[in-house]
């Protein structure tokens, strides 16, 4: 496992009693990259996804994230990480304020210091207006940017994002990206699971996940050179094709 | 479902006694007196649960919350009615549920009425016995003093077991739960920190129905308020967990929702001696009912509030309100570790 890696991963297996899952998958990922982590649904991306975020013990193999160990050091991991789902996962019933204070609390920021970063994120995001608002009036986009804003409050070396951008319009999605490259350039390690292959375009690297293994793993020009096909949907259909 | 409710209803609302247990107290212990008592355990209605020596056994035999009635006979018995042809009998009933001690003292008055009609055919002097009724506990039958110890358990395991479940598993819903896993905060606390404001309200609750029954009904606090206090917090405990337990298998609010009515409101409401006595009820539902909390607590509730009863005579009870906590959270915490894996 190199020194450089903040995500390595060797054999990581996880099966659910005779259905395995995950199979033997291995990557390493290097600091401030974009990792694109795609396959169709059910092919084990959330389950390897949730063995790296401390939420699922794997059957077998080895994996550190920002050098803790799966295994033993899920409360570490678990500090050292940022998470969002597919659902946004912010309180409806709670403003925008309100969600930014709990959930910096819930990572143990300081009151100051969450006063600093609900200024800063209101600012950013240009919600002033919508400071007070409870969440679930937000337009979708918002709710995406601010629940992406808030999985970084504490500043983590990785973030996780698990299908950001289900459900949204392309103009929002592209902006979205905008804020995954400026984390990035913040040398933040974005994890990223999606099926929409466009957005693997904007991937550092991308693997490709085909019943629990990982069939392709390259920077995504490298793939289509490989392929010899134009764009990355092209590449994903000829990877999951043997499979369907 | 529906099935499972009408056998439910149908069979749990009886309004007949079937073996109520009773207990005498024999100062005459002659031949009339063995006859009455012969006459009303052989009725189906009563079972003898014991024969007391001296009255200073009735209050404790009440106590232990086994027996419906005394009846006493005064010394003598027989030989008044001879004499006389008059008698005393007193029939003192445990009215903490007013019903069924009306009920009680209902058929055991018309048994002794029917001996005492046997017995004046054909005499030219009519045979007189004389019951002397006393409602223990309860002495105007006030039916409130039924329904507040029933009232108080249903409101605690209303907001205390179906809230917590509802907002846990609306978290589920919502994907916020995942996320506080994913956080430093670990499962423990995050059960805790949901769990703690329902107890804080339940708490609330209960006061509110203790001194709305005190002031307002007029139900005295006969035992101690601190031990009340302490075992409703105990029966609190108990519900929040089952709340958890029901949060643990449900993924949803309306399973979690269902869970809760379905199989908790109803046959807490039903089985657990709130309106309908457990005793009256066929075997297989009283078998049932020992597995519902709310039967103990209420329980519990009538001995302190109404029989000022000290904790020695409802340990039992506590211990398995203790008991099914334990049970509850080993199993949610099992449950809770499967999902994590």
């Amino acid at each position: 496992m190199g020194e450089n890696h903040i995500i390595s991963v060797k054999d990581l297996t996880k099966k659910f009693g005779s259905f395995t899952a995950v199979d033997k998958i291995t990557f390493d990922v290097r600091p401030g990259e974009i990792f694109g982590f795609l396959g169709a649904n059910g092919a084990g991306k959330t389950t390897a996804m949730r063995m790296l975020c401390g939420l699922s013990i794997p059957t077998s193999g080895k994996a550190t994230v920002a050098g803790f160990d799966v295994y033993r050091q899920t409360e570490s991991i678990k500090k050292n990480i940022g998470y969002m789902s597919q659902k946004f996962s912010l309180y409806e019933d709670l403003t925008v304020k309100e969600n930014i204070d709990f959930y910096g609390g819930v990572y143990g920021l300081s009151r100051e210091r969450r006063k600093e970063k609900t200024e800063f994120l209101i600012d950013l995001l240009k919600i002033e207006e919508a400071r007070n608002k409870l969440i679930k009036s937000l337009p979708l986009g918002w709710k995406q940017k601010l629940a992406f804003s808030i999985a970084i409050i504490h500043e983590p070396k990785i973030v996780f994002l698990d299908e950001p951008t289900g459900g949204v319009d392309p103009i929002t999605r592209r902006q979205f990206w905008d804020m995954i490259y400026e984390a990035a350039d913040r040398n933040v390690t974005v994890f990223v699971t999606t099926h929409y292959m466009d957005e693997a375009e904007y991937c550092s690297r991308v693997s490709m996940m085909v019943d629990g293994r990982i069939a392709a793993l390259d920077k995504p020009e490298k793939l289509k050179e490989q392929f010899g096909v134009g764009t990355m949907h092209e590449v994903f259909v000829k990877l999951a094709r043997p499979a369907a | 479902m529906p099935v499972a409710q009408v056998l439910l209803f149908g069979f749990a609302i009886t309004n007949e006694i079937r073996d109520a247990k009773i207990a005498i107290l024999d100062f005459a212990k002659d031949n009339t007196t063995r006859e009455i008592s012969n006459k009303i355990l052989s009725s189906g209605y009563f079972m003898l649960y014991e024969n007391l020596q001296s009255p200073s056994d009735i209050e404790p035999a009440f106590r232990k919350g086994k027996i419906k009635e005394v009846i006493i006979f005064e010394p003598d018995f027989g030989a008044n009615l001879e004499r006389d042809g008059k008698a005393n009998v007193q029939l003192v009933a445990d009215a903490s549920d007013p019903n069924f001690a009306n009920m009680v003292i209902g058929y055991t008055t018309s048994i002794i009425a029917d001996y005492q009609s046997e017995l004046s055919k054909g005499k030219t002097l009519p045979a007189s016995i004389n019951p002397e009724i006393k409602m223990l506990y309860n002495p105007n039958l006030k039916s409130v003093f039924m329904f507040v110890p029933g009232l108080m358990s249903v409101i605690l395991l209303l907001v205390s077991a179906m809230m917590t479940s509802i907002s846990i598993t609306k978290e589920k819903e919502l994907g916020t739960m995942e996320v506080l896993l994913v956080s430093p905060l670990n499962p423990f606390q995050i059960i805790v920190g949901k769990v703690i404001p329902y107890l804080l309200l339940s708490l609330v609750n209960t006061a509110t129905v203790l001194v709305m029954s005190k002031f307002v009904f007029r139900v005295p606090i006969v035992g101690s308020l601190p031990l009340l206090i302490a075992e409703s917090t105990l029966f609190l405990i108990t519900a929040l967990s089952l709340g958890i337990l029901i949060s643990t298998i449900s993924n949803n609010q309306q399973t979690a929702m269902m869970i809760s009515l379905g199989a908790l409101m109803l046959p807490t409401i039903i089985l657990s001696g709130y309106i309908f006595p457990v005793e009256n009820m066929p075997l297989i539902l009283q078998w049932i009912s020992n597995i519902i909390p709310a039967r103990w607590y209420i329980r519990i509730v009538k001995g302190i509030m109404l029989k000022g009863v000290s904790f020695n005579y409802i340990w039992m009870e506590t211990l398995i309100l203790l008991g099914m906590t334990v049970f509850f959270i080993a199993v949610s915490i099992k449950k809770f570790k499967i999902r994590l894996e």
